[in-house]
């Protein structure tokens, strides 16, 4: 019961977020410094998610096989590979570097 | 037109729009963009509809991992559908963590999308009934494709299949995931857990254009790492979000300092004048 609880809750407020965001008034946009700032925004999101992801494990920091493939990545990345391809790469070479007991 | 694109950005090493992934450089691109085909919009939606809703797979896998029903981890993606969210709940939950605790670590990671909102609302402009069912698509992906679109007619379109190919395949692959979990055995031995900074790294490259943003990243890192062993499970990312108002402040105090040599603005032209001052004007400067 408990989880349903959370799954609700998260479902609700994650909704809410998304429709206001969308239903906005247009004139909020047209300052410069809330157009600047909401473009700025995901940057420092994305950037703070992929170290989050990549280099912790709950609230630990750690650096393992996952940095690895994410390194991999990006280094398919700079060779211009498609989407797919990119996060393939990663999880073939954190799979491969855990195989190999790293 | 790829070629056009690259030239509008402001980036020799901008990664190409046919990777798939969302070229945010676009949005500011100052030439009017050439219509681009369907067809180009078409597939680059379904290049990161498909290949993100695959990864639906490993977020099933962890759900069950982290002891959800079946049930529980199809709602989460029916339901909740932003990824960064679902994973910070359920693994939140799988550390025993208060219901609604858990809930508010998902609910700040997806305040982002109210952001990506709020540029979404003037792009699309979706009115009426099609806004409240547009919201629920509303995720970083579907936003990027949609941003990096020259009109709104493409934008729309990238929009809707980015959203109807992710939506489908995330919950059918949320589906598998949580089914074929006791199959798999330990899915970090699989490298899928690598699957989700993957993703965010590719949305996050073209985004890099310029100084500004990759001080942004680079801050937002920095304050991720320091805070991470700190402050409670969702928190380290709202902090870090921190980055942008900071790198702005910074960046706006620097430049009302205007720099020397710099050209100062042209005071109004007379209109009957305006051409002979005008040519006047580039002789004194040349």
């Amino acid at each position: 019961m408990t989880v349903w609880i959370a799954i609700g809750a998260t479902a609700v407020g994650c909704y809410l977020v998304k429709f206001l965001g969308l239903s906005a008034p247009a004139g909020l946009l047209e300052r410069p410094l809330v157009r600047r700032l909401a473009a700025l925004l995901p940057v420092a999101l994305l950037a703070a998610l992929t170290a989050q992801e990549t280099f912790s494990e709950g609230r630990h920091l750690l650096l393992d096989a996952k940095a690895a493939g994410v390194a991999a990545a990006v280094v398919a990345l700079l060779l211009r590979a498609p989407f797919l391809l990119i996060v393939a790469v990663a999880v073939a070479v954190t799979a491969g570097v855990r195989a190999l007991g790293g | 037109m790829a070629k056009q694109r690259a030239q509008a950005g402001t980036r020799q090493t901008a990664p190409r729009r046919a990777r798939g992934a969302p070229a945010e450089h676009a949005v500011r691109a100052v030439a009017p963009l050439p219509q681009r085909p369907d067809s180009a919009v078409i597939r680059d939606a379904l290049g990161v509809g498909v290949a993100v809703g695959l990864s639906g797979f490993a977020f099933g896998v962890t759900s069950a991992g982290a002891g959800l029903s079946v049930w529980q981890s199809c709602a989460l993606s029916l339901l909740v559908f932003t990824g960064a969210s679902q994973f910070a709940l359920v693994g939140a939950l799988a550390a025993g963590g208060n219901p609604l605790t858990a809930a508010a670590g998902a609910f700040f990671l997806g305040v982002r999308n109210a952001f990506y909102g709020l540029r979404l609302s003037a792009v699309l402009g979706y009115r009426g009934a099609v806004r409240p069912l547009a919201a629920h698509w509303i995720i970083d992906e579907t936003s990027a494709v949609a941003l990096a679109q020259p009109d709104r007619r493409s934008a729309r379109l990238g929009f809707t299949v980015t959203g109807l190919s992710l939506y489908v395949l995330w919950n059918l692959t949320t589906l598998g995931g949580a089914l074929g979990a006791r199959a798999l055995g330990d899915t970090d031995a699989w490298g899928l857990d690598a699957a989700g900074p993957a993703v965010f790294v590719a949305l996050l490259a073209p985004m890099l254009r310029s100084t500004v943003e990759r001080c942004t990243a680079g801050l937002a890192v920095l304050l991720l790492l320091v805070t991470l062993p700190l402050v409670p499970a969702g928190v380290p990312v709202l902090l870090a979000a921190l980055a942008a108002p900071v790198v702005l402040a910074v960046h706006g105090r620097r430049r009302r300092a205007p720099a020397p040599g710099e050209a100062i603005p042209e005071a109004p032209v007379p209109q009957e004048r305006a051409g002979a001052s005008h040519d006047a004007a580039k002789e004194d400067r040349a």
